[in-house]
């Protein structure tokens, strides 16, 4: 399937992806871009550009586990009070409540599980929402007043 | 930027010059496969050298991890060396810091394997 790419007359950039590691890259390079034009400093795109990609992950590797059937759902938008990133998969649905802490002692020492964990730490908002099938997640970074980019 | 990876001896050690971005997918595996390598040829001491590497995603801290408890389990020891702010960053805010030694001068990092 090819990939969909339109932009809405407010700017909003929407996206429909494949479920593969290159959509992972383009849904971080949409983040990067979105906070580069906001006119975030370095640490903050990188915060964001880092959340969308860790995001997209989940979306393309837990949610709908690289089948070519299946899509990711990405947009991007500056409202100008904060950046507004979407991104949807079409899998089993997540419960968010529970993850289990990577930073509690008895799970240091595994291999995965810091995925949401990031998210939620380098983003000022973080929302789950069920779409039966699949789960989107909103990701919001609010902007200083008077800028907007 | 993919991973590209390394390696060299110094005093018993080996030493593993990671460069560019340890993410799910290409850099991850690579990083595995060369500690696997490194450890199944008997390896017991190894230094990575993270000074090039200017991103790590969730996989790539799991990827760290993964290198040091399969260390452990062979009776090895991989070690950490010159962190940049970003990794270093992660390392602490996902508490990973605490289990990994880390160094900021390779020769120190090289002598902390002899005690």
């Amino acid at each position: 399937m090819t990939n969909l790419v339109t932009e809405s007359k407010t700017g909003r950039l929407s996206l429909r992806l494949n479920s593969t590691m290159e959509s992972v890259d383009e849904v971080e390079a949409a983040a990067e871009k979105l906070a580069a034009d906001a006119g975030l400093d370095e640490d903050e795109r990188f915060h964001v550009a880092m959340a969308a990609r860790e995001a997209a992950v989940n979306a393309v590797l837990h949610g709908n586990e690289y089948d070519p059937a299946k899509r990711i759902a990405a947009s991007f938008e500056n409202t100008g009070a904060a950046l507004v990133i979407t991104i949807a998969d079409q899998g089993q649905g997540l419960d968010p409540e529970r993850l289990p802490d990577p930073r509690a002692p008895e799970n240091l020492l595994r291999g995965t599980g810091r995925g949401i964990f990031l998210i939620r730490s380098f983003m000022d908002e973080v929302h789950f929402k069920q779409l039966h099938p699949g789960t989107e997640l909103t990701l919001v970074k609010h902007l200083a007043a008077g800028r907007k980019g | 930027m993919a991973l590209k990876i390394t390696s060299r001896e110094v005093a018993g050690v080996s030493v593993l010059d990671l460069s560019g971005r340890i993410t799910l997918g290409e850099g991850s595996v690579q990083l595995r496969e060369a500690i696997r390598g490194l450890i199944g040829k008997g390896t017991k001491i190894i230094l990575l050298n993270m000074g090039d590497v200017n991103y790590i995603d969730s996989s790539g801290l799991g990827e760290l991890v993964s290198a040091f408890t399969t260390a452990k389990n062979q009776s090895a020891e991989v070690k950490l060396l010159n962190l940049t702010k970003k990794v270093h960053d992660l390392l602490q805010l996902t508490k990973l810091y605490t289990v990994f030694d880390i160094y900021d001068d390779e020769a120190s990092a090289i002598a902390s394997f002899k005690k």
